[in-house]
């Protein structure tokens, strides 16, 4: 009974102590000519716009046309 | 959707160095990494001009083609970024960019490379938009709060311009034909002069031409 019951803990306690040794990939498997790194979001993805692209076009555009100086004096 | 571009007009660069100090401070920027420069040539003779450089977001970037790691992406809006989690710092694109924009601080003792730093056209990178991180890493994230590249922006003469390519063109071809220069509104000599000639100004309507200088003879009469 006693030497079962030793048995036990010890499989018991082997497959607890390793369980983090699983094998894991420890470098990064590059893909030839494909983006590898993490994703990004859209500039208008977040505080802010909180998604609204329209809105964010518009501010965009806005400045953009404010670096014309002739449309600043007028004609 | 918008096509983000840089132009600088060198007929306006005054070469203050306004942009460079502009990204410098925007996205504190460490000692030995330019990610904006002002190039003049022809420094102290007639004719000299001035362009402010920074990465130009290449339709078909070249550092992209290069990266062994593949670190590059660029956005729905045109602008080229990358993933510093990636980049092994071997300086590819540096030799592959024709613009020298691609930058590397020194990262160690020995002039070890750090991992590449460069223009982001102030639109940040693969981190979450304005966070810390995304700060610390790639600098501060100005498209993500509607506004264009600080550079741009300050730009107390104009010259430099940054946004919509479809806008800057615009403002670009008033621009030019405001200064009146008949025939040759566009190409190379308009942006960077004749080769071996001052820049033409041109003239209200109705002055006279000027005479002809004669030509230095180098000797005394």
């Amino acid at each position: 009974m006693t030497r079962a019951f030793v048995k036990v803990v010890i499989i018991a306690g082997g497959a607890l102590a390793l369980a983090a040794c699983g094998e894991r990939p420890q470098v990064v498997n590059y893909k030839q000519g494909t983006y590898q790194g993490k994703p990004d979001t859209p500039p208008y993805a977040g505080a802010p716009f909180n998604g609204n692209e329209k809105e964010w076009d518009n501010a965009i555009r806005t400045r953009n046309i404010a670096q014309n100086e002739y449309k600043r004096i007028g004609d | 959707m918008a096509r983000m571009k840089f132009l600088c007009d060198a007929e306006r660069c005054i070469e203050c160095n306004g942009c460079v100090t502009a990204c410098k401070q925007e996205h504190e920027i460490p000692w030995g990494v330019n990610r904006r420069r002002v190039v003049t040539i022809n420094d102290g003779v007639p004719g000299e001009r001035s362009i402010s450089v920074a990465c130009m977001h290449c339709s078909d970037a070249p550092c992209m083609a290069v990266c062994p790691v593949d670190c590059f992406y660029k956005t729905g809006e045109g602008v080229v970024l990358h993933d510093k989690d990636l980049c092994i710092g071997c300086g590819y694109c540096f030799y592959a960019c024709p613009f020298g924009a691609p930058q590397f601080p020194q990262a160690g003792a020995f002039g070890v490379r750090g991992k590449m730093d460069k223009c982001t056209f102030c639109a940040g990178g693969p981190e979450q938009d304005t966070s810390e991180a995304e700060f610390k890493k790639y600098g501060r994230n100005r498209l993500a709060e509607g506004k264009l590249p600080a550079c741009a922006e300050m730009c107390s003469t104009k010259a430099l311009l940054g946004g919509d390519g479809d806008v800057l063109a615009d403002i670009y071809r008033q621009r030019v034909t405001v200064r009146g220069k008949s025939g040759e509104v566009w190409g190379w000599a308009t942006a960077y002069g004749l080769p071996g000639q001052a820049p033409q100004r041109s003239a209200p309507a109705g002055t006279p031409a000027p005479a002809p200088t004669p030509p230095a003879s180098g000797t005394k009469s």
